[in-house]
């Protein structure tokens, strides 16, 4: 292996996270699927340090949480501890200048609080990085440039090339998290580094409220006639055109679901 | 041709009479008369119009009179005015001196406006028709080639058209750069974007980053407030969909789908517009390699985009996981096929296996359970190869194949396979 390949500094910002059910703290799903994408980076390139990251309050429910990604097998995390309602954008920029790693992934929205899913591209326009959004894997590190697969939907992948240091977020297609072990987690340090707060001011003006249900859109119909209201109203959403071949050969059968699906592109080329 | 109408009363009885043996031909010769069809309305001899509520409606097939009162059924040429009359109804707009610009930037996937943009550019529109007397103008900035013509419908009254290959694929460094070139000279009062994951929602943040502002995301709620810098406030989704922020509406705006109600009632004009100065190429850290091929069984079923599904009609399913495998889609099965363990359970389509979204979905000898009909409700176009003709999913597929599923299958995955080595041979 030639030296470029020896492993990358991989910084994993992590949030906590809360249950969507019950409410509770807990490590965030996106986060975790993050530090797993770099867990198995750093099985794949040996020598790569992965380091966690964390800027927010200490408290009994947050040190929990946190503790749950320390328990998928890591011995420290970094906390640069700030007041509640602190804007972490700044720590974290600062921290992350001073010591610059070669990739930061990240989750691509927080559970709690604005969870605008802003902080990595405002980190980005920060440091002036790069950032690839909805990653699914890295394939190589190498000479200063990363292959990434990102997610498209549908199942699809599009290959990447982005130069190191860069910004990569991961949503739900990237790997899934391991289990958190307690033991290890119990046993694992937080480094906790006060740091200035400031304040986020904005959100404090804001109101917010639990999230009501969004009302349903409802069918307008814009019909000249109480017929065609009547029709609209009464109508059964089957189609119903559907086209029927019967008493048909096998090859004929084929030839028209050949053409539909040529038509609809979705054979291979 | 004397003024006076003449009536005929004996051939206005018998065409009263339908029982009378000169009914139809007299029916005619006033239809004749009548210009077409037989007349209900006419001037009368002291030119009073005079209406014949029994010449309306028709015969229905058992012989008694139907009234037709919407007019539909009273002959194509009839219909087919009705509908010219519900396309010209639009109201055509044309905004020439615009009070300020709402920019939009619609995804444009698969190079046509989709619903989630359309919304988006409903909403535009209540921005800028907020004012009747200085209304705004929509400007959508569109990167690439599209295959969009109803633009104006949309409600989009100036188009930027970005047509450089440098936009193509994942360019969001190229496409922030025109952006920030359209905000230098055309300075919009705001900004509009689709939430909607690798295109606006990406797109958006790393513009309102650019642009200094903190953008609202997952807007899906709109409405005047006289308190607020730009005159709206807005509601929005945080903290993963547990949380409704209420802000007053900034520069920048990330939208969900259904924030608005599409535009239905005006046409605008969709002038092409250009921008004076250059705008500067990115230095581009990020390359966009294309597409990678996957394994069609290795994405998730709720995700697939063609699936091919299996049931109880499939007996020979060697010939099944083949033709799935030259066809490039991912399997699918029926409960049934399942539960006889043909099939792995978490490739089960239905109410109790998953719920698909595909596109093409082809059953193969499934009659379609009202669990399994439920589970492709999304799915845009459903093929079905059966023995049975009067089967439900016969009623719910676009194209359904009587025969045998493994007959028809091989002729299918011949006619694929002979196509390929064609291809293969002309290149």
């Amino acid at each position: 292996m030639r030296p470029e390949q020896q492993g990358v500094e991989v910084a994993v910002l992590v949030s906590v996270g809360r249950h969507p059910i019950t409410g509770r703290a807990r490590r965030a799903d996106q986060d975790a699927r993050g530090l797993e994408l770099a867990l198995g980076l750093g099985h794949q390139l040996p020598g790569s340090r992965v380091s966690l990251l964390h800027a927010g309050v200490l408290d009994e429910a947050s040190e929990a949480s946190l503790r749950g990604y320390l328990g998928m097998g890591l011995e420290t995390l970094t906390l640069l501890e700030q007041t509640e309602g602190a804007d972490a954008i700044p720590a974290l920029a600062e921290h992350l200048a001073a010591a610059p790693p070669q990739l930061v992934i990240t989750g691509a929205r927080a559970e709690r609080g604005e969870g605008s899913g802003l902080l990595p591209y405002a980190l980005a326009e920060r440091l002036g990085w790069p950032l690839v959004s909805g990653l699914a894997a890295v394939e190589t590190v190498e000479n200063g440039v990363a292959t990434l697969l990102q997610a498209l939907p549908r199942g699809q992948r599009r290959r990447l090339k982005v130069r190191l240091p860069a910004i990569l977020t991961v949503d739900a297609a990237a790997p899934a998290p391991r289990q958190s072990a307690f033991g290890p987690a119990r046993r694992a340090e937080l480094e906790v580094t006060p740091v200035a707060a400031e304040p986020d001011r904005e959100l404090a003006q804001w109101r917010l409220a639990p999230a009501r249900k969004r009302p349903k859109r409802l069918k307008i119909v814009k019909a000249a006639s109480a017929r065609d209201r009547f029709k609209a109203a009464a109508a059964k959403a089957e189609g119903g055109s559907g086209q029927v071949l019967e008493g048909v050969s096998a090859e004929q059968g084929a030839e028209a679901i050949y053409k539909l699906l040529k038509e609809e592109g979705v054979l291979p080329r | 041709m004397s003024e006076n109408r003449r009536r005929d009363p004996r051939r206005e009885w018998i065409a009263r009479n339908r029982l009378h043996p000169e009914h139809a031909s007299v029916l005619a010769a006033l239809g004749e008369i009548g210009g077409g069809a037989a007349a209900s309305e006419w001037l009368g001899p002291n030119g009073v119009i005079r209406r014949n509520p029994r010449a309306i409606g028709f015969i229905g097939p058992n012989g008694v009179k139907r009234i037709d009162r919407s007019g539909a059924q009273q002959g194509g040429q009839a219909a087919g005015g009705t509908r010219q009359a519900a396309q010209d109804s639009r109201r055509q707009v044309t905004i020439e001196a615009p009070a300020f610009l709402v920019a939009v930037v619609p995804d444009l996937s698969g190079g046509r406006l989709s619903g989630h943009d359309k919304d988006l550019l409903g909403l535009a529109r209540r921005l800028a028709d907020a004012d009747p007397e200085r209304p705004g103008a929509v400007l959508a900035v569109v990167f690439g080639e599209h295959k969009e013509d109803s633009f104006g419908e949309a409600g989009i009254d100036r188009l930027l058209h970005l047509a450089d290959d440098a936009y193509a694929g994942f360019a969001p460094e190229a496409r922030l750069a025109a952006l920030a070139a359209v905000e230098r000279e055309l300075a919009p009062r705001h900004w509009l974007l689709p939430d909607s994951p690798l295109g606006g929602a990406d797109l958006g943040r790393r513009l309102a980053l650019r642009l200094g502002e903190r953008p609202a995301t997952g807007v899906w709620q709109l409405e005047p407030d006289v308190g607020s810098p730009l005159g709206w406030r807005c509601t929005a989704r945080g903290a993963a969909e547990s949380l409704d922020i209420q802000r007053p509406l900034p520069r920048v705006a990330l939208a969900l789908a259904e924030c608005a109600e599409p535009v239905d009632e005006t046409r605008h004009a969709a002038v092409p517009l250009s921008l004076a100065e250059a705008i500067p190429s990115a230095l581009s850290r990020i390359e966009d390699l294309g597409q990678v091929a996957v394994d069609p069984a290795g994405v998730a079923l709720a995700e697939a985009e063609f699936i091919v599904s299996g049931g109880n009609g499939v007996k020979d399913w060697d010939g099944f996981h083949y033709a799935a495998r030259v066809l490039g889609a991912t399997e699918g099965a029926s409960r049934v096929a399942v539960d006889d363990g043909f099939m792995a359970r978490h490739r089960q389509v239905g109410a109790t296996g998953t719920w698909v979204t595909a596109r093409v979905y082809l059953a193969v000898g499934i009659s379609g359970a009202i669990q399994h009909l439920q589970g492709i409700q999304s799915c845009d176009k459903v093929v079905a190869i059966n023995l049975d003709p009067g089967c439900d999913m016969i009623k719910r597929a676009d194209l359904a194949v009587i025969g045998d599923s493994a007959a028809i299958l091989a002729a299918l995955v011949a006619k694929v396979e002979q196509q390929r080595g064609g291809q293969r041979d002309a290149a």
